[in-house]
């Protein structure tokens, strides 16, 4: 008997369960089928410019930077001002990303790109976020040849750029992003909530920013473009 | 005591453990930060969160239903992951689980082993088990790293190193680091974590297979999840070319749906954030689109008792999600810290699993560690009675035959009386009598005999002449 065999058989002994006559099996198909939801807090429910504004307050507390981007023209300008302003130097490590790649990256001539998967001496990665969640200021990255892993743990400085509109109130609306974009079941190799930088409290009880991952992240929010018409 | 190449417990020494715990000024410093820190970080979280406790019983009854089909959902665990492209394994036993470990490394050529965080790699003595077999193991949680250098074993579930304080953690920086300068600064907690960054990243970066463990494994979409702030797991994860996950059987749940709600608890209950900087799910090797990530993806799925446990009243004890509330919250843990239980799992959901896998002759004493106040299971997110399971083991250890001789008399005699109520009420009748009649003068006795245990530390409050059984007769009779 293969140990697998043995503790399967273990698990249905200790619960009293005869192979020929499980009845379980329905409830676990339905189960996996229908994802029933559970009780999700109300303050992912706010209106959307209250979950907008807690998304940030979130992420300010982390503490991240959140950098303003008017639309997604502004965002390449936007990471040089923000990399000037924390003197770090102009150059951003980043994936195939066809969001980033369709970026004004020209009207941001001084900061270099280099593409792929990050390197020891990258100083700074550059991801998009799938989606973010509102009730805890979290971002959802999905790993792939578009946002290397590497990217948001190997560099000391993570700037990632999540869209206004994929901002969601909890985090089963992500994962419904995340079934929507990869298929039912499916998921990437990894997909990383990121919600802050790095830390730790493992010195004295003290929390330090910036242990093993990024010291710093830079979170740029793209707006929503405004309606037709207004 | 916390060698972490013995994994031999020394369950048995926990009177002696104690003493050595309350007389050690660096561990009692160390353990200070505690009511502060972590409990009033909790408090803080759930006061933030209006449907916590709401949230405490649908987790209960997720968990529940997890374990009720478990046979059913570790089969769809198995069958999703291995669609990813996943190799599961199983073990029954900690031997089979290193076993398998190893022979994973050694497919892979490995001679550096990068480590993130895992409770079940100290259960099952993997350290230890891969040294011998001549390879190189680092632990990359900063916490877990400073008692490797120590040569300790973790204290705590999720702040392993809860019991040093920062002078500690730099002499033994200065002590390991000698090629670095000797006069460089360390006098800052960051000081301290930058030197250790600089270290362990040339570790990453050389390691041939990354271990972690899972805090969740999800049966809908086969991955596994690791619940992190520093980033070492993901680094360890992510940059060797093997990925071997370590996780126990109890750790599957349905679905995605079901995770959030259990995350929603999990890190507000351990460190009082709103959740933790880094969750990561990980599914499967990197994809052949994929230009980073593992090229292999292993999952070891541990038995070593629970498959057992599951048929017994204990059962309740594989909900835990291991937040570490239980201990952070115990009046003895914070008293005596986690080392002083003497194997890997301290505080009451120490006291409640240790026996289960390592024997109530071994472990069954540890129940004896609590005051039975009940905040372990008040704060528990998963709502586990920890006192009631504690109670089991103090039966099934009085079964067994364990405790001092004189203990089991006095247990013996007090049992006996407690069957019979007349011969008990009179007898303390007797007592209250006389210790009333003898401590009238000073209302307290500084010394009594058979209580010293007591006296050696306080006065005892002399009783006052008449028992609250008699009060209380005399109360419903309407007599004051």
């Amino acid at each position: 008997m293969t140990s697998r065999t043995a503790i399967l058989a273990h698990v249905r002994a200790s619960l009293g369960i005869s192979p020929r006559t499980d009845p379980r099996g329905a409830t676990v198909a339905a189960r996996l089928a229908d994802r029933p939801r559970h009780l999700i807090p109300e303050r992912a429910a706010k209106p959307r410019t209250a979950l907008l504004a807690q998304f940030r307050d979130f992420l300010r507390a982390q503490p991240a930077d959140v950098i303003e981007a008017a639309s997604n023209e502004a965002v390449p300008e936007a990471i040089a001002e923000a990399l000037r302003a924390a003197d770090l130097p102009p150059r951003v490590r980043m994936g195939r990303d066809p969001v980033l790649a369709a970026m004004p990256w020209e009207r941001a001539a001084s900061l270099e790109r280099r593409f792929g998967p990050a390197e020891p001496a990258d100083e700074v990665g550059l991801s998009r976020a799938l989606a973010g969640v509102s009730e805890t200021g979290t971002l959802v990255l999905a790993s792939g040849a578009d946002n290397p892993v590497t990217l948001a743990f190997l560099p000391p400085v993570h700037v990632v750029v999540v869209a206004e509109a994929d901002i969601v109130g909890c985090y089963e609306d992500a994962f419904a992003i995340v079934r929507k974009s990869f298929g039912a079941r499916q998921m990437p190799r990894t997909l990383n909530l990121v919600s802050g930088p790095s830390r730790t409290a493992d010195i004295g009880g003290r929390i330090v920013i910036g242990a093993h991952g990024p010291r710093r992240l830079v979170v740029v929010i793209v707006g929503e473009p405004a309606p037709p018409g207004a | 005591m916390g060698q972490r190449s013995a994994m031999q417990p020394s369950t048995l020494e926990l009177a002696h453990n104690a003493r050595v715990a309350l007389d050690d000024v660096q561990l009692q410093r160390a353990l200070a930060g505690l009511p502060g820190g972590l409990v009033a970080q909790r408090a803080a979280a759930r006061d933030r969160l209006p449907e916590f406790e709401a949230l405490r019983e649908v987790g209960r009854d997720i968990r529940n239903h997890a374990l009720a089909h478990l046979d059913l959902y570790l089969e769809a665990y198995e069958s999703n992951a291995a669609a990813a492209g996943a190799v599961v394994h199983w073990a029954e036993t900690p031997r089979e689980a290193n076993d398998i470990i190893l022979r994973l490394c050694r497919e892979a050529g490995a001679r550096l082993v990068a480590k993130g965080k895992s409770m079940i790699s100290e259960e099952i003595g993997l350290n230890a088990h891969l040294e011998a077999a001549g390879l190189e193991i680092v632990e990359t949680d900063l916490g877990e790293y400073i008692l490797q250098i120590r040569h300790e074993t973790p204290s705590h579930i999720i702040a392993p190193a809860i019991h040093l304080t920062q002078e500690q953690v730099e002499a033994d920086f200065r002590r390991q680091h000698a090629h670095l300068p000797t006069d460089r600064r360390l006098v800052e907690p960051a000081e301290l974590v930058g030197e250790a960054r600089a270290v362990l990243r040339e570790k990453f970066l050389a390691a041939d297979v990354g271990i972690t463990g899972a805090n969740f494994l999800v049966a809908e979409t086969g991955s596994s999840i690791i619940v992190t702030n520093e980033g070492n797991g993901d680094l360890s994860q992510s940059l060797p070319r093997m990925h071997i996950v370590i996780a126990s059987i109890d750790k599957v749940v349905p679905t995605l749906e079901d995770v959030t709600t259990l995350l929603r608890l999990l890190a507000r209950s351990a460190t009082g954030q709103e959740i933790t900087s880094y969750t990561t799910f990980s599914t499967g090797p990197r994809r052949p689109s994929d230009e980073d990530g593992p090229a292999s993806y292993h999952v070891v799925l541990l038995d070593n008792g629970r498959a057992e446990l599951l048929g017994t009243e204990l059962r309740e004890v594989l909900r835990c999600i291991r937040c570490g509330a239980c201990m952070n919250h115990c009046p003895v843990y914070n008293a005596i810290g986690g080392h002083a239980y003497g194997w890997v799992y301290p505080g009451p959901i120490g006291a409640v699993l240790t026996p289960a896998l390592i024997g109530v002759e071994q472990g069954g004493n540890l129940a004896s560690a609590s005051t039975f106040c009940g905040r372990c299971e008040s704060v528990c997110p998963m709502k586990i009675p920890l006192p009631k399971l504690m109670r089991h083991w103090r039966e099934a250890e009085f079964d067994a035959g364990g405790g001092k001789r004189g203990f089991r008399a006095g247990l013996a005699a007090w049992a006996y009386l407690a069957r019979r109520p007349r011969l008990y009420h009179l007898l303390a009748r007797f007592a209250a009598a006389g210790l009333g009649a003898l401590g009238r003068r000073r209302g307290a006795f500084s010394w009594l005999p058979l209580a010293g245990g007591w006296t050696r530390h306080r006065d005892l409050p002399a009783p006052q002449g008449r028992t609250f059984q008699q009060l209380w007769s005399e109360r419903e009779r309407g007599v004051s």
